[in-house]
């Protein structure tokens, strides 16, 4: 019988393999999770949308709990996003703040005079710089930051009734705590 | 109407390749002939019906028929038509239907050439042939039609990717396709004698040319994609190790060791059990490949469009015809004798080693292409596996190997000695060692990567010229006259020679441009002169032209030395409307030394261009020594001995085993 | 009247066949960029080197990586920055670490303890007489 065993090696390394693949179809192989998550988020100090001679530096969100939510006006997949934010700003609860990617800061204002601004306030990062610090690498992208300035969660793609409900809130919940 | 026939021909190839997967095994298995026979006719008529909707498909691209959906999502009505019959297997549902009807082609050849087989062999074979189809038939029918309507109809077709707008596209699917579902003969074959229990020389024999054809098939395939990605890409990239082109690979090399392992077992009836999980394991790397391009489960520059459903299909598909398959293997395996003995170190112990080095070689392929799928389904986080990994590992392992084939041919069978086949071989390794040294100094400097790369080559052509020299020269006291000497040298003998030579020649061709490659990138104006070794490149403008279904902006580059013209290049930037895309093509001066490449990057000031300008040695030899391999696999062919027994001692074999079935009860 | 003409030619003459200049302003950054980014990943393409890809993002991460590179770091520190932003998906070469010695190892290890089995298997047919695949 012992014999008989090392037939069936080829069948079981196949099994072993099909597990994998199934597992695979469920998986998103375009997905860069970000290293960031647990580390400090990067300092940065940008001009404020439409604000000149404003300037927004991340060192003063220290001590609340804030949203960096990476947009721009050409970006499709953030109009859907919109009405989600607005929700969220609406409940007076989350602050979310934003930062403007590769953007100019004329079209970005008429977005958000078309369709409401639910940030706090804007950053602009018009050649990106601020972008590969915290690794975007599409938009829409956002970043839960705690107290301490560390980045908690990476939202990559919009953010949707389902993740928002899921993931954000209770992680908000904890980190208000 | 055409493409509700087409649509209904499916069904009904479906429906044969029910019958034929199902009954005629019942057949063999109750001896009920009238089951048994229904073999061949449904194979053939699934053929008809294959072929019919393959026509009823193409016939919809040839007419522009936009109220199809997949032929107003892959054509368009200014697209040329070659490009038009060819946008068939432009996507995912029309190369599925490419993918079954090569499958019906190879089984109509099988009814038709393995008339030589006994009968019950021969109806399980079709059988196991018709069980694959039925899958493939049911994947087309119930998740990716071809002949969905699209109502309304189109106005236009979207267009085929331009990037496929190439004589690349009309030959490297079909070619490579042959080869990589040909390979469900080998297994077939194997199916059949596990469930047979008859495994010996004999079926060997009749195995070997199935799997070559195949095989030569699949070389020349991966040989035109690779090839055709040079001139496409405008780049100059001929293999990135991408999750597609590693799908046609790893069949290929386990392909290639089961040629080999099909040596020795028709040889000593021996290490039967491992050529038969060898023809199991080449077609699962086929299907699994199929698997990987349509499922989402990897990213690949050539992957199809995705959708989960079927990537779950597929799967299930593979569960059961893989699994089954090796589960049969599990059952039936241990049974098997032995064969003939052989020495620890003869021709066949080498045979197998090269088999050992393949197999490594293919799971390093395998382990690299799904390991980044590993580690995130493990939760370990993303990560790349691309050519600096593939580059590393594959070669390092392949290594062995090579320096193998150059003692391989040289072992006696049974019992070899190595100190002899050293003795013989000390010129090559001297030469080897000599042109590892000199070659790259003449290229112009000398790295361990290149004198490794050269020794390799170098050391492969030299041992096979040995080999002939000596099979010459133990023959010339029997046959003094040369030329009747050489003439009566088998030829499966040339074929393999001719093969092992293509294997050096490639390796020189990869080493020496790899080593060697020369690239720039510059602005240059209309007059500007740019320099590359002895060679001058002169921009002398750019001129618009209009093509078929493109605008385009050609430059035209004069190439001297010394003052002589050798090449004019005119490489171009295409605009291609429908799609709204910009295609790169390079214009190449190919040479046997080195091919000389440039292609337009992106429009400056003053009518300036960034120019990418390319020397790149050798690199024909590598496809000419795909060439040489596919033609010494076709030469082998011929040779009488490799094909299937005559019908006389077919018959004889046949009558003998009824008569002991017969004694047997 | 001559003297002008023969200025004049003189300098259209050299109008007339320029040297190309290479594209980046320096040679041996340019080079060390295009050798590096060649094992880096566009991370918004379907599988294409840094490179090669003419994405926007992949743009921005070459300047930035000749921004980099004036800044005097090497080739290491460059792809640390990188990965530290990104991930270890960045690059085409995996590291080599616990997680990854499967796939650096298994392969030779493969190679090792097939040639052993092999061995093992022919040593053992070529001194038996009437044994069946399963006693190997």
């Amino acid at each position: 019988m012992g014999r008989m065993i090392k037939f069936l090696l080829p069948f079981a390394l196949f099994v072993v393999a099909v597990g994998f693949l199934a597992k695979g179809l469920f998986l998103d192989p375009h997905e860069v999770p970000s290293p960031l998550v647990g580390k400090p988020a990067p300092k940065f100090q940008a001009p404020i949308l439409s604000d000149t001679g404003k300037v927004f530096n991340s060192e003063d969100m220290k001590g609340q709990v804030w949203l960096l939510n990476v947009w721009s006006s050409w970006c499709g997949a953030c109009r859907e996003e919109h009405p989600i934010l607005m929700a969220m700003a609406k409940t007076g609860q989350i602050a979310t703040y934003g930062l403007d990617y590769k953007d100019t800061d004329k079209e970005a204002q008429a977005v958000l005079d078309a369709n409401g601004n639910p940030y706090k306030a804007i950053a602009t990062d018009v050649d990106g710089k601020i972008g590969i610090d915290y690794g975007v690498y599409g938009v829409p992208e956002t970043y839960v930051i705690d107290k301490a300035g560390i980045i908690r969660y990476k939202q990559i793609g919009p953010i949707t009734e389902e993740n928002l409900l899921t993931k954000i809130v209770p992680l908000l919940k904890e980190l208000q705590r | 109407m055409i493409p509700e026939i087409g649509q209904f021909s499916l069904i009904l190839a479906f429906c044969f390749a029910i019958v034929q997967g199902t009954l005629p095994l019942v057949g063999v298995w109750k001896n009920k002939s009238a089951l048994s026979n229904l073999a061949v006719p449904a194979a053939r008529v699934q053929f008809v019906f294959i072929v019919l909707a393959f026509i009823c498909l193409d016939y919809s691209f040839y007419a522009n028929d936009f109220s199809v959906l997949y032929v107003a999502s892959n054509s368009n009505s200014h697209l040329p038509l070659a490009y038009r019959l060819a946008a068939l297997w432009g996507g995912h549902e029309g190369s599925m239907l490419l993918w079954v009807s090569i499958l019906s082609v190879w089984t109509m050849a099988v009814t038709i050439f393995a008339k030589s087989l006994p009968d019950s062999f021969r109806v399980r074979l079709i059988a196991v042939m018709g069980m694959v189809s039925i899958g493939f038939l049911a994947f087309i029918l119930f998740t990716s039609n071809p002949f969905e309507r699209l109502i309304p109809a189109a106005l236009d077709g979207r267009d085929l990717n331009p990037l496929l707008q190439d004589p690349g596209m009309v030959f490297h699917p079909p070619v490579l396709y042959m080869g990589y579902v040909g390979f469900s003969v080998a297994f077939a074959f194997a199916i059949a004698a596990l469930m047979d229990g008859r495994l010996d020389i004999t079926w060997a024999r009749w195995t070997r040319p199935w799997t070559t054809v195949a095989w030569v098939f699949l070389t020349l395939g991966i040989a035109f994609g690779s090839k055709w990605a040079y001139y496409e890409l405008g780049w100059g990239g001929w293999w990135f190790w991408d999750a597609v082109e590693n799908a046609s690979f790893m069949p290929w090399l386990v392909g290639t060791a089961l040629i080999h392992s099909l040596a020795v077992t028709e040889k000593r009836n021996a290490f039967k059990v491992w050529t038969v999980l060898l023809s199991i394991c080449a077609f699962s790397l086929s299907l699994l490949g199929t698997f990987l391009v349509r499922s989402g489960v990897l990213t690949s520059v050539h992957a199809f469009a995705t959708d989960p459903r079927r990537g779950i299909f597929i799967l299930l598909y593979l569960v059961v015809v893989i699994g089954g398959a090796l589960l049969l293997f599990a059952w039936r395996a241990p049974k098997v004798g032995l064969g003939e003995k052989f020495d620890v170190v003869s021709r066949e112990s080498m045979l197998l080693t090269n088999n050992v080095v393949l197999v490594a070689a293919a799971g390093s392929v395998l382990l690299g292409t799904l390991y980044p799928l590993l580690m995130d389904a493990l939760g370990a986080g993303k990560i790349s596996v691309g050519p600096p990994y593939f580059d590393a590992v594959f070669v390092a392992i392949m290594a062995p190997g090579l320096f193998l084939m150059g003692l391989g041919p040289l072992a006696k069978w049974k019992k070899a000695s190595l100190p002899e086949i050293g003795m013989r071989l000390r010129v090559a390794a001297l030469i080897s060692v000599v042109s590892a040294m000199l070659i790259p100094l003449i290229m112009g400097k000398l790295t361990l990567m290149t004198a490794v790369g050269v020794f390799m080559g170098i050391w492969v052509i030299s041992t096979s010229l040995i080999l002939l020299r000596n099979r010459i020269k133990s023959r010339q006291l029997a046959m003094p006259n040369k030329l009747e000497n050489i003439k009566g040298i088998p030829l499966a003998f040339y074929g393999m020679l001719l093969a092992h030579l293509g294997i050096g020649v490639f390796i020189l061709g990869v080493t020496l441009v790899k080593g060697y490659e020369s690239e720039q990138d510059l602005r240059m104006e209309k007059n500007d002169v740019a320099k590359a070794g002895n060679l001058t490149f002169k921009f002398e403008g750019t001129q618009e032209i209009v093509g078929p279904n493109y605008m385009s902006t050609e430059g035209t580059f004069a190439v001297t030395s010394n003052g002589n013209l050798i090449a004019v290049l005119k490489p171009e930037k295409r605009f291609y409307p429908v799609q709204g895309s910009v295609m790169t093509e390079a214009d190449i001066s190919p040479g046997v030394f080195k091919d000389l490449y440039v292609s337009l990057g992106e429009p400056l000031e003053n009518g300036a261009w960034s120019v990418r300008i390319y020397i790149k040695p050798f690199v024909q030899w590598i496809w000419a020594g795909c060439i040489l391999m596919a033609l010494g696999g076709g030469l082998a062919l011929t040779d009488r001995r490799y094909r299937i027994l005559n019908k006389r001692a077919v018959n004889e074999v046949q009558a003998l085993h009824e008569a002991f079935e017969a004694w047997v009860e | 009247m001559k003297k002008l003409l023969i200025i004049f030619l003189l300098i259209s003459s050299s109008a007339f066949a320029g040297e190309a200049k290479p594209l980046g302003d320096d040679p041996v950054i340019e080079a060390r960029l295009k050798t590096l980014s060649q094992d880096l990943r566009c991370l918004v393409c379907q599988n294409t080197t840094l490179a090669d890809s003419s994405a926007p993002l992949a743009e921005d991460l070459r300047q930035e990586i000749r921004k980099l590179m004036r800044e005097g770091k090497s080739d290491q520190e460059v792809v640390d920055y990188l990965v530290a932003r990104y991930g270890d998906f960045v690059r085409y070469r995996p590291p080599v670490n616990n997680e990854t010695a499967l796939l650096w190892f298994g392969p030779f290890l493969l190679l090792i303890i097939g040639g052993f089995v092999l061995y093992r298997a022919l040593k053992k047919q070529a001194g038996s007489d009437d044994i069946k695949a399963e006693d190997l």
